[in-house]
């Protein structure tokens, strides 16, 4: 077993977890969103290639590298190869100091789940995340097409206004976690006995919030916009090149359902693992429940995609600046001030999850009884007669 | 901004009122709603001009507009058509009279049985020819039938266009099951050529009117969950309230008709106003809207088809056997004269305009095509807003392109 030597081990961690991996669960997220959409749509979706359409995803490779790759005639030539490159590269990066779970045997080789653990994890992954938007706004710009420039001057504002307030919400986390490190995240909430997405559930619904808009999906995808901007960006893109914005993209959503598993949901760790009624969830390996609960995250951005319409650039970014960043400056500060009332100990953070849990109890329900109120008057609108 | 508005017009009221009465009512309510006012603008304007369509997804055909932009805003719109210009009212001078009816199909062609009933119309009002009891309500089923399918059409594709993708297939399901019924009448789906000048070209056929009945009953729930899924849906809202506002007046000035002008206040529907077939006989609301937005235009023609549902009911219950044809000469050799007739299609004001000369054909065939007065308004609507709002107001005013070339 001398070939498998600590460095030789973490080459093949990089090459199945940062490429073999997302190239797969990239296409199985693919086909999981079309069927899901299709059901969700009161149609079908692919169903023809292979048992139940499950190769659907290969057919689409196949169909992708085998065009022809046009370039526009006055394009820049350069940057426009470049760009998708640019979108793929940072995503699948990320993935490398994601901790998809504790070390695991195989055979007599004992290795943990990730690339590596570095002690700046988080902010490696914000770091390298924001480059993939080059990606877009050079690819836009280098098509010489004008709903392209347009798409990617959408997503250059988009993206960097977004970058804060999912910044901000992390920062709150960093104050329960003290350590930026992902493994240190998910250990942190291990000995806390408490998942940070209870003391931090404003910044959880403002990280995802900003993750959506980050990765140009519904209802924030202005950069492509189909029915505005024609595809916006990658209008010009086809063939192999354009598998790359694609894949980018999907990267890029399993990137951030990634982090906001190991920030929020506790990583590898089953629901409440000190509870011992609940010692039965651990039949499922820690590996297992991470792709659990990131399978949920990707589920949300499919339910989104197909339950809401599109936000209007100005209303993005209004919905950005004036709501979200200020949110998440306040929720800091009564994070730090949950910390600080109870030094030493976690109590604070219980108070803390109490209190968000009930409004947002009560925010639900209040928005229920909105809803319920606006209908009834609309119907108490319409002639009697007209409703049977 | 985003309280409820409720429609106007007690029904009572609406059901005395004659032609006269609301052309006055709307003429006064119309200059009640404020117009936009250009944004100042803080920066340098610097202009590109963007060719928006003929192939784009949003024209909903082959539209093209040339638009000025600064940014994303617009500065000024011009629509550019006829890239499916067929010639069509020259084709009706070179045909018979009855041989026009299938051009009439290609015009509008998300709503061919409207287009039938009006030509028809104009020449049995040419012929002055009765109408048997049982063929009016039959074209009035069709008609209604038909601008449920054409709202559904718009609903689901004005929805797409501002990235509602679902509501699109829920509608299209229930247009499927309306092709059916047509389908089943007069064996075609989109292109129906299912009316005959005096009348009708067949009976229904056994069974047809109690899965109609079914349809009906199952209708209002279905348009609960579109409105489900759009109406109080906060991004929906923010959309199109107060996106593309115009008043009443210039409604009027403009000559747009149908739900845009409903939608400005103005209660102005011709199956009231000036009532063809037995439309005086049925009982039914014209709604309006105060507002003159994308999101009153939206809650007008959802109503609307409620209202279409309502129609249905009552024209099946009124259903007796009976002759589906009138007495029509055989030749049909009107005497020299010019005529006008019209009716309310989904889209507004669909009108032909014949000048017959005593021969079998029309000297003259002139068409008041509902989509291309309201694509006027466009450039107005559009100014001052943005691209993302373009598309909204394209899918607002609803026009097929059919209707606007000819």
């Amino acid at each position: 077993m001398k070939v498998l030597t600590p460095t030789v081990l973490t080459y093949l961690k990089v090459v199945t977890l940062v490429a073999v991996v997302p190239a797969i669960v990239g296409f199985v997220v693919v086909l999981a969103e079309r069927r899901l959409m299709g059901f969700m749509q009161v149609r079908l979706g692919p169903n023809r290639v292979g048992p139940k359409g499950l190769l659907q995803g290969v057919a689409d490779l196949v169909k992708l590298v085998t065009k022809e790759d046009i370039m526009p005639a006055r394009a820049e030539r350069t940057v426009f190869f470049l760009a998708p490159v640019l979108a793929v590269i940072p995503a699948l990066t990320a993935l490398a100091v994601i901790p998809f779970g504790p070390a695991v045997r195989i055979g007599k080789i004992k290795t943990p789940l990730w690339v590596t653990d570095v002690n700046i994890g988080l902010l490696f992954v914000l770091a390298i995340t924001s480059i993939g938007v080059y990606g877009i706004i050079l690819g836009g710009w280098a098509s010489n097409n004008k709903y392209s420039l347009l798409g990617g001057l959408r997503s250059a504002a988009q993206l960097v206004s977004y970058e804060v307030p999912m910044g901000l919400a992390l920062v709150s986390v960093l104050l329960l976690s003290r350590s930026l490190s992902m493994v240190e995240i998910v250990h942190r909430q291990a000995s806390l006995h408490l998942w940070f997405i209870f003391p931090g559930l404003l910044a959880f619904f403002i990280y995802f919030v900003s993750g959506v808009a980050e990765t140009n999906r519904n209802p924030f995808d202005l950069p492509e916009a189909e029915s505005e901007l024609v595809s916006g960006f990658n209008t010009e893109y086809s063939g192999v090149k354009f598998a790359f914005f694609f894949l980018g993209e999907y990267a890029a959503m399993i990137v951030i359902s990634c982090v906001a598993v190991t920030v929020f949901l506790g990583g590898w760790l089953p629901p409440f693992p000190h509870v011992a009624a609940l010692k039965f969830l651990r039949i499922v390996p820690p590996f297992g429940w991470f792709l659990i609960k990131a399978g949920l995250f990707l589920f949300g951005y499919i339910w989104f995609r197909s339950t809401f319409p599109r936000y209007r650039f100005d209303q993005l970014m209004a919905l950005g600046w004036k709501w979200l960043i200020p949110t998440a400056l306040a929720n800091i500060v009564i994070v730090a001030l949950a910390i600080l009332a109870t030094p030493g100990r976690s109590n604070g953070l219980f108070v803390l999850s109490y209190i968000f849990g009930g409004l947002f109890v009560v925010m639900f329900l209040l928005a229920k009884l909105r809803q319920k109120l606006a209908r009834r008057e609309r119907l108490a609108a319409i002639p009697a007669s007209a409703v049977e | 901004m985003n309280d409820e508005r409720p429609i106007t017009g007690a029904e009572k009221d609406q059901a005395t009122r004659t032609g006269e009465d609301l052309r006055a009512a709307a003429l006064a309510a119309a200059e009640s709603v404020p117009v936009s006012v250009d944004p100042p603008t803080l920066f340098e304007v610097q202009e590109m001009e963007l060719n928006f369509g003929p192939q784009h997804p949003s024209t909903h055909g082959v539209l093209r507009l040339v638009i000025r932009v600064d940014g994303e805003r617009i500065l000024e719109t011009k629509p550019d058509v006829g890239y499916l210009h067929r010639g069509t009212e020259k084709l009706f001078e070179t045909e018979t009279y009855p041989m026009g009816i299938p051009h009439t199909d290609r015009m509008d062609y998300v709503a061919a049985a409207t287009n039938n009933h009006a030509f028809c119309l104009t020449i049995e009002k040419l012929l002055a020819v009765e109408i048997p009891r049982r063929a009016q309500l039959i074209r009035v089923i069709l008609d209604e039938l038909q601008r449920l399918s054409s709202h559904l059409v718009w609903l689901g594709t004005s929805g797409l266009d501002l990235g509602a993708v679902t509501p699109f297939w829920y509608a299209f399901r229930e247009r499927e099951q309306i092709l059916d019924f047509f389908e089943e009448y007069c064996g075609a789906r989109l292109t129906l050529n299912c009316m005959r000048i005096g009348g009708l070209p067949f009976d229904l056929t056994a069974g047809w009117v109690e899965r109609l009945m079914e349809f009906v009953d199952d209708l209002p729930s279905r348009i609960d969950d579109y409105e489900q899924l759009l109406t109080d849906n906060r991004i929906w809202k923010k959309r199109t309230v107060g996106i593309g506002v115009i008043s009443g007046q210039e409604c009027i000035e403009w000559g747009v008709t149908g739900p845009v002008l409903r939608a400005s206040g103005v209660e102005w529907d011709l199956r009231r106003a000036q009532p063809y077939e037995c439309y005086d006989e049925l009982d039914f609301a014209i709604p309006t809207r105060v507002n003159g937005d994308t999101y009153d235009r939206y809650i007008v023609r959802v109503q609307e088809m409620r209202q279409s549902v309502r129609i249905l009911r009552q024209c099946i219950d009124l259903l007796e056997p009976g002759e589906f044809r009138g007495k029509v000469p055989r030749v049909i050799k009107p005497i020299a004269e010019e005529v006008y007739a019209s009716i309310e299609s989904p889209k507004g004001e669909l009108g032909f305009y014949c000048v017959s000369n005593g021969t079998n054909r029309p000297y003259r065939m002139h068409v008041r095509p509902p989509s291309f007065i309201n694509l006027q308004a466009l450039p107005r609507l559009a100014k001052g807003h943005l691209v993302s709002d373009l598309v909204a107001l394209i899918g607002t005013i609803d026009i097929v392109l059919g209707e606007v070339d000819r």
